[in-house]
């Protein structure tokens, strides 16, 4: 029982993490606008959640070991992510490539995209809520 | 929990910001200072930031640290001012490279950034209240 739970959530589960990863990665684009030689990042939300949701298979590249001193490999983890480097619309002459205004409207995006997270999640709980009361 | 994270990088960039405006003060302040207990002309002062990861596992969140605070190494502004004492012999005297229109920038910049992460304090504030709030009738 106590599984299936785990796996109603587990989407509103990822994407809120995702989301908070995203809502940091943006925090330090905006916290490091004045540091000369910084590159502005981001993750691809997108692909990480479709990564995240399809995480149930196991073994995803795993490399086969038959000896305690071969390497593993590094498979992702379920919510491990790419962090990519932003194109730069106009850099500046010490190397800093965030663009404030991109920071502040994908800031605010996040922050919404995250609230629409919880609001779904929140509708889940009231739908698992309804089904358990006694009528 | 990932959000608590931009309460670390904007308080980084907070005090990165306000040991800026620091420095921006004292070059405006001293702008005139002539001398100084080195007795030299003051040097505008310049902070240099660094980004810094601010979790050893976690590279996603980078915050701000002050990587040096350098002295202007462009030469000083002479004044012709044969009355002043410190005066060379040719009647000039050796004032500081401060220019203070920069640093009234710089002022604007580094209060207008302080300001952008207090709001992104805010704003992951009020998302960690809703996320509190969740499963609650």
């Amino acid at each position: 029982m106590l599984s299936k739970l785990d796996a109603f959530f587990a989407p509103d589960e990822a994407a809120l993490k995702l989301r908070g990863m995203r809502q940091e990665v943006i925090a330090s684009n905006i916290a490091n606008g004045d540091t000369p030689g910084y590159k502005a990042r981001d993750i691809d939300f997108g692909q990480a959640y479709q990564r995240a949701l399809s995480a149930a298979q196991p073994a995803r590249l795993q490399m086969t070991q038959t000896d305690p001193r071969h390497l593993g490999g590094n498979p992702k983890q379920q919510l491990e992510t790419d962090l990519l480097y932003r194109n730069d619309l106009q850099p500046s002459i010490d190397g800093n490539t965030v663009d404030m205004n991109t920071e502040m409207a994908n800031f605010a995006d996040n922050a919404v995209h995250y609230q629409a997270s919880l609001t779904f999640m929140q509708q889940h709980i009231a739908g698992l809520r309804a089904a358990l009361q006694t009528q | 929990m990932s959000l608590f994270g931009v309460f670390d990088i904007a308080s980084s960039a907070m005090a990165a910001q306000s040991i800026r405006l620091n420095a921006t003060a004292s070059n405006i302040a001293n702008a005139d200072s002539a001398t100084s207990s080195t007795g030299q002309p003051y040097r505008a002062k310049q902070v240099v930031f660094s980004a810094t990861p601010l979790y050893a596992n976690q590279p996603q969140a980078v915050g701000v640290k002050v990587a040096a605070v350098s002295e202007d190494q462009s030469p000083p502004r002479l004044v012709y001012d044969p009355k002043n004492p410190l005066a060379d012999g040719n009647g000039y005297i050796a004032m500081p490279n401060v220019n203070v229109v920069e640093e009234m920038t710089n002022m604007i910049s580094a209060s207008r950034a302080y300001q952008t992460n207090a709001d992104m304090m805010n704003t992951a504030k009020t998302l960690l209240q809703k996320t509190l709030q969740l499963g609650q009738a």
